[in-house]
């Protein structure tokens, strides 16, 4: 959504950029030779990890994009409680209002890891972007950097805070 | 007081003789950075984050604790220093559960600002995910083991200027945990006297206002050194 704030710089980016991924695009594959992406969200369950892996072979440009990348964020509150067994149990059957079971339908709904990890923990990672989320002028620092080629520095308060 | 002159960063200071390293810096207008120094209390050197080089010292001397000697040449930002204080923060948010998009201090927070002015844009250690508590026993702050670093700036407020010692430290290394009276609920606490000067001095989201939600932890940690100046004068 904060990408969404780019308002009108984003026909700016559109003339540059070709739209290959995205989970708001109807495309099935993550495609070959993709120049860069934004990679929201912790690597939390099986699809994930599976997402995550085929995104760093076929990227040249890997951003890790706001704080639940950058570091697990909210989304990995659940790691200090342990293993996710015992938590869907909690969730799921001991604290449901009605008869609760654990979702169970493999192949559609993903195994949770272990542990929630920050995407550099990992694949490789080239250019992070904290912030929860992190505001439009930030992404669009960042993609002008990124479009104009060399090195991308994002230093300072309105760059590289968190939360 | 006899005067000491000596280099800060290859600019020529004077200090006088007692101060530490940081004092003089700071009246000399040079930034060193710091995390467990307060204004107004004893400094422990707990932290690390102060650390400068001195030629001739073989190891690095937390400035907030290392007196000024006279002809001594110190570096206050060496790419060494600005290396281990990165390595230093990254370590602090790696040991417990900081999670800044909903912490009451997002923003006003003395470790986030060291975060950002070192160039912290990420963490390249595993976090340590460990199990925290949260004690809102008290009826007016709570404590969250979440986001202490264990600078120990409540527990020599409450001891030094509040002269009550609420606070301390049990166990030791990853089980190290800020304390009330013999490990009891705070509320549960027979000598706080709820003055709140914990409150004012917690650089992180640790010590917080109940009610507070994310971001609405300001606080001012110089008062702690306006009300030591103020009982000075008066005594
Ligand atoms: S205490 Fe500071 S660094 Fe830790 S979560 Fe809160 S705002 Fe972030
Ligand atoms: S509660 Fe706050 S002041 Fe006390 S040791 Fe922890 S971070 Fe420091
Ligand atoms: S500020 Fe000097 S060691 Fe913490």
């Amino acid at each position: 959504m904060s990408f969404l704030d780019l308002d009108e710089w984003l026909f700016e980016l559109a003339r540059h950029v070709e739209l290959v991924y995205s989970p708001l695009a109807d495309i099935k594959a993550y495609p070959e030779h993709v120049d860069v992406a934004l990679v929201e969200g912790a690597v939390a369950n099986a699809d994930n990890l599976h997402l995550i892996r085929q995104v760093r072979e076929r990227t040249r440009t890997l951003i890790a994009f706001g704080d639940c990348a950058v570091t697990g964020n909210v989304t990995a509150l659940r790691n200090p409680l342990g293993a996710p067994g015992p938590i869907l149990q909690t969730l799921y059957v001991e604290r449901a209002d009605m008869s609760g079971q654990i979702p169970d339908a493999p192949g559609i709904v993903p195994a949770l890891l272990g542990r929630v990890l920050p995407v550099h923990a990992v694949v490789p990672v080239d250019l992070y972007l904290p912030g929860c989320p992190p505001p439009a002028p930030r992404i669009r620092a960042a993609l002008e950097q990124i479009l104009a080629g060399g090195e991308v520095l994002l230093a300072g308060r309105e760059m590289i805070k968190f939360g | 007081m006899a005067a000491r002159t000596f280099t800060i960063n290859d600019q020529l200071v004077s200090g006088r003789e007692g101060e530490t390293i940081l004092e003089a810096a700071r009246e000399n207008g040079i930034y060193i950075p710091t995390l467990c120094h307060l204004d107004g209390v004893t400094s422990v050197g707990a932290c690390r984050m102060c650390l400068v080089e001195i030629e001739g010292s073989r190891t690095l001397r937390p400035a907030c604790v290392t007196q000024v000697v006279e002809g001594m040449v110190v570096h206050t930002d060496t790419e060494r220093l600005r290396n281990y204080r990165r390595i230093i923060i990254e370590l602090l948010f790696a040991e417990r559960n900081h999670i800044c998009a909903v912490c009451v201090a997002n923003g006003h927070c003395e470790l986030q600002n060291l975060a950002i002015a070192i160039g912290m844009d990420h963490v390249r250690f595993d976090y340590a995910f460990p199990v925290c508590e949260v004690d809102i026993s008290h009826g007016r702050f709570g404590i969250d083991h979440n986001r202490c670093v264990l600078c120990t700036r409540c527990v020599r407020v409450c001891d030094e200027v509040e002269g009550v010692h609420t606070w301390d430290i049990a166990g030791r290394g990853a089980d190290a945990r800020v304390i009330t009276d013999m490990r009891q609920p705070w509320g549960e606490s027979t000598s706080c006297t709820s003055c709140g000067k914990c409150l004012l001095a917690c650089p992180t989201g640790a010590i917080f206002r109940r009610g507070a939600t994310v971001s609405e932890m300001e606080r001012d940690p110089t008062k702690i050194a306006f009300i030591v100046a103020a009982r000075d004068q008066r005594w």
